[in-house]
């Protein structure tokens, strides 16, 4: 039985070092949860207290209700995947699948039946004998995750697991993960630095920028309704408009850039005078075509380069100020024939810009 | 502490702090502070323990300086130690540097498996090969007589000759050992380099490797010096009645006068001579306290 | 077969000089059990025999400090390693100048001469009560044989990777399970040679034992009494073994150590 993972105003500092500030939120049972961020950013932390092995200096944990202040890390409903998945070297693949039982008193025959009832699991029914070092990378990751679900544990947390493994074999292991996830039910609670696992794989998703919570929402709302320029830049590329408000309309705002008036969805309620930033994707930019209308925002720029990425082209294009403006277009058919130099007239709709307040950006 | 506690357990931390201490407390310091203690009591019959003779004195370590004798044994004891030190450090840096930068891997680990040998043999029995060879009568001088090098036997076990020969031989393979370390990470193609700029070899080692070298020199001669200073069998097998070592006397004092505070003032002086060599030592060759650390 | 210059070739004869002095000394000396001449020597040969063994064999003494010494290293083994492996754990959760320092008092008794170390034994136990024999040599060299068995375990435990105690805690063991089974498994490799080590150390210590030993001998003491008195070449049968046996115990070690290499050369 799967259980909610409460984590109630949890600061974590490291004498004058704070790795996570004022945490809460509740991540729900049977969810594929995600901390996405930079290094550093104090993901690891999290997990690390939710698994029993720092206390944080303020603020609680809470699994299926009960509080965990004081709980060690082998009394916790959890199980931990390392990054380097921490296989022990001198058993052979059933033992460590097998440990979480030992250290339960279950009797040897019952392991070992056990054991290979989770090999069978992860394909690897032929293993049990043999020693981890004997294993390739993807291998010993299924076994390190058996090993994890052989205790039942209600929640489990995963350090950036895919990490080491390579293109391929990472976008296997992804579908695989999700679906033992879906699967078992049991909660999941996966850390990375890459979007692309984190959309793909999670239910929701934390961004996080040095120890602060960015944004906590589904992969769809993340990618398309950033709630701080951090997740603007971090989660997927993004043309930077700087302003300053001048006018204010109902759901959209109007900012004053090098580059003209533009709109945007005035997603945080900003009030004129704000210094803001106009976030538009490359992909809701296009060639200008028909009318310009109020909700229409059109630049005439600058053709750089072209980069041809096969099922799509980027256009670099330069705008007021030196500025780089990227556009992208699908490879359907439409891709325009242009020369360096030549001027590109440009337009996106307002409705799909966002005007958020200045703040930091994710460094590229 | 605590995160011992966290990482091992309340049991397993109490136990690795129990153990510790007594070793620690039990075995080294308190033993060597008693040693210290008794160096600065007068030497007293039971009965008279505690009472108005009792006191704290300095007379054990003025002793070695108004004995002629002693104080004599001392100083040559000191000098024995440094020349055994420099014989051994001259014979090994070749040793050492050929086993580090000239033999290939292959030999230079057949070699070491060589040298381990002699190394691991018990020091008394190997001070009784050269009480076998430095006798009278015996091979060193048959062979001499045999090549007409000398007419009549030569008598090395007389002074601290044979002392000298038979501690070289003993504490050789400290002085190996260290300096062969310090060597092997030098990079070879350094040396190569400042042949090729068109160094001699003499400044090539006086230049590139010994500065390199410089921790473990320092650590050979430490122990070599502390080992010749402080040993007890070779001076007491190869020496003869007119030597005599530093560490002979404190043994007197312990075992045929019975003056354990006057020895333990002797055993300390001899302590501060090791520890003033080794701050010599460090001066000299400008080593920290972690270079030598092993 | 590459040129070799006129420098290579005479630092490796005077390599090749070097060893002949290390083994000569021990060849004659082992030469000399066969010799029927009184006083260990080589000259004049005076006839082969082997009956510096039969000698030996009846030495009673001889015996006496054998027993000795075998029991007194096992002893010592006994309180060494467990001691040390305590030690070298709580190095591990020090840090700073607390490290440090406790490390330069772990390891000074290694710096200090043995003289020093039976002698201090002896006056503090003597303070206590307890008067010298085999038990304070074996305190005596237990004193800086536990120094060994510290540094060894410590050289393997800092290449543990710790996330495999997590691991282990993580999954639900106890502490010491974790440690029976994970940690301990681990360093077996340092245990078994740290044990060895101890006993060899303390079988052929000298300079601590003879300060600390009483009126009882040790096979060592009894070795360096015997060339002074009643010298018979049934020493060198004596010393003609232990060279034996110490050749054996090289080779035995390197065929182990080639092994444990290749091991580790296959990647994990």
């Amino acid at each position: 039985m799967s259980q909610d993972v409460e984590l109630d105003h949890v600061t974590m500092n490291f004498g004058a070092f704070t790795a996570v500030k004022d945490v809460s939120l509740t991540i729900k049972a049977g969810e594929f949860f995600s901390f996405l961020g930079p290094s550093g950013c104090g993901k690891t932390t999290i997990l690390r207290m939710i698994s029993g092995f720092n206390d944080p200096t303020e603020g609680t944990i809470r699994i299926g209700g009960q509080d965990m202040r004081g709980i060690g890390p082998n009394a916790r409903p959890t199980a931990l995947i390392f990054q380097n998945l921490a296989l022990f070297p001198l058993m052979t693949v059933w033992e460590n699948i097998a440990f979480g039982l030992e250290a339960r008193y279950v009797p040897r025959a019952k392991r070992r039946k056990r054991a290979e009832e989770l090999l069978e699991l992860i394909a690897l029914t032929d293993a049990a004998d043999k020693r981890v070092s004997q294993l390739s990378g993807g291998q010993r990751q299924r076994v390190a995750i058996a090993r994890a679900l052989a205790v039942e544990p209600k929640v489990m947390l995963l350090d950036e697991p895919l990490s080491a493994l390579d293109l391929k074999l990472r976008q296997h292991m992804r579908a695989e993960l999700r679906a033992i996830q879906r699967r078992t039910g049991v909660t999941f609670i996966y850390i990375t630095h890459d979007q692309g696992e984190a959309l793909t794989m999670s239910d929701r998703v934390a961004v996080m920028s040095q120890g602060v919570i960015q944004q906590v929402a589904n992969a769809a709302e993340i990618y398309n309704d950033p709630a701080t320029p951090f997740v603007a830049t971090f989660v997927g590329e993004n043309n930077i408009f700087r302003g300053t408000v001048v006018s204010v309309a109902g759901e959209l705002a109007e900012i004053d850039t090098p580059s003209g008036r533009l709109r945007g969805r005035n997603r945080a309620g900003l009030s004129v005078g704000s210094a803001a930033l106009l976030f538009a994707r490359p992909e809701r930019i296009t060639p200008r075509s028909g009318a310009v209308t109020a909700e229409i925002n059109s630049l005439d720029l600058q053709l750089n380069h072209i980069d041809f990425e096969g099922n799509f082209a980027n256009l670099f294009l330069t705008g007021a100020g030196e500025r780089t403006i990227i556009m992208q277009m699908a490879n359907n058919g439409s891709l325009p024939r242009l020369q360096s130099g030549e001027t590109v007239p440009v337009s996106f709709a307002a409705a799909d810009a966002v005007i958020l307040p200045d703040g930091p950006l994710a460094t590229s | 502490m605590k995160n011992l506690v966290k990482r091992y357990g309340m049991l397993l931390t109490g136990y690795m702090v129990v153990a510790s201490l007594i070793w620690i407390v039990l075995l080294v310091v308190l033993p060597y502070f008693t040693m210290v203690d008794y160096s600065f009591r007068p030497n007293l019959l039971a009965a008279d323990i505690g009472g108005p003779n009792d006191h704290y004195t300095i007379s054990n370590y003025i002793t070695l300086f108004q004995n002629a004798v002693h104080f004599r044994v001392f100083l040559d004891t000191i000098w024995g130690g440094a020349l055994v030190t420099l014989i051994c450090l001259c014979i090994c840096y070749p040793v050492a540097f050929n086993l580090a930068k000239v033999a290939t891997p292959q030999r230079a680990a057949l070699l070491l498996l060589l040298l381990v040998i002699p190394f691991w043999i018990n020091e008394i029995l190997r001070t009784f090969a050269w009480f076998i060879i430095l006798a009278y009568q015996g091979p060193l001088n048959a062979v001499l007589k045999f090549f007409h090098i000398i007419d009549r036997p030569i008598r090395y076990l007389s002074g601290n000759t044979g002392v000298m020969v038979g501690m070289v031989y003993a504490y050789i393979l400290f002085m190996v050992f260290p300096i062969y370390n310090a060597m092997e990470s030098l990079d070879k193609g350094q040396i190569e380099a400042a042949r090729d700029l068109g160094a001699p070899t003499w400044r090539i080692h006086w230049r590139v490797v010994i500065p390199h070298a410089k921790p473990g020199i320092a650590v050979g001669c430490i122990m070599t010096f502390m080992l010749a200073v402080s040993s007890y069998a070779v001076p007491s097998i190869l020496g003869s009645t007119n030597s005599r070592w530093f560490t002979e006397i404190i043994y007197q004092w312990f075992f045929e006068g019975q003056n354990w505070p006057q020895g333990s003032a002797y055993a300390f002086i001899l302590l501060l001579l090791c520890i003033v060599f080794i701050l010599i030592m460090m001066k000299v060759f400008k080593v920290g306290l972690t270079d030598i650390a092993k | 077969m590459r040129r070799r210059s006129g420098s290579e070739i005479l630092t490796n004869l005077y390599l090749g000089i070097f060893l002949v002095y290390l083994f000569l000394p021990l060849i004659v000396m082992a030469a000399a059990t066969f010799n029927s001449s009184r006083f260990p020597t080589v000259t004049p040969w005076l006839g082969t025999t082997l009956k510096w063994f039969g000698e030996l064999y009846q030495d009673d003494r001889m015996w006496d400090g054998l027993m000795n010494s075998l029991l007194v290293g096992v002893v010592v083994v006994i309180i060494s390693v467990p001691i040390g492996i305590g030690a070298a754990l709580l190095l591990t959760g020090l840090q700073g100048k607390a490290r440090t320092f406790v490390y330069g008092v772990m390891v000074s008794p290694l710096l200090t001469p043995g003289v020093i170390i039976g002698i201090s034994t002896l006056v503090f136990w003597d303070r206590l009560g307890v008067g010298p024999g085999l038990h304070l040599a074996t305190l005596g060299q237990c004193s800086f044989i536990i120094a060994y068995v510290m540094l060894m375990i410590l050289a393997r435990l800092q290449r543990f990777d710790a996330n495999l105690e997590e691991a282990g805690l993580d999954l639900g063991a106890s502490h010491g399970l974790v440690f029976r089974r994970i940690l301990l498994p681990y360093l077996k490799p340092s245990i078994i040679a740290a044990a060895v080590l101890a006993f060899f150390q303390s079988f052929e210590n000298y300079n601590t034992t003879l300060f600390t030993r009483g009126l009882d001998t040790t096979l060592t003491v009894y070795i360096a009494a015997k060339v002074r008195t009643g010298l018979t070449p049934a020493v060198n049968a004596l010393g003609l073994i232990l060279i034996s046996i110490t050749i054996l115990g090289a080779i035995v070690y390197e065929i182990l150590r080639r092994r444990e290499a290749s091991r580790e050369a296959t990647p994990v």
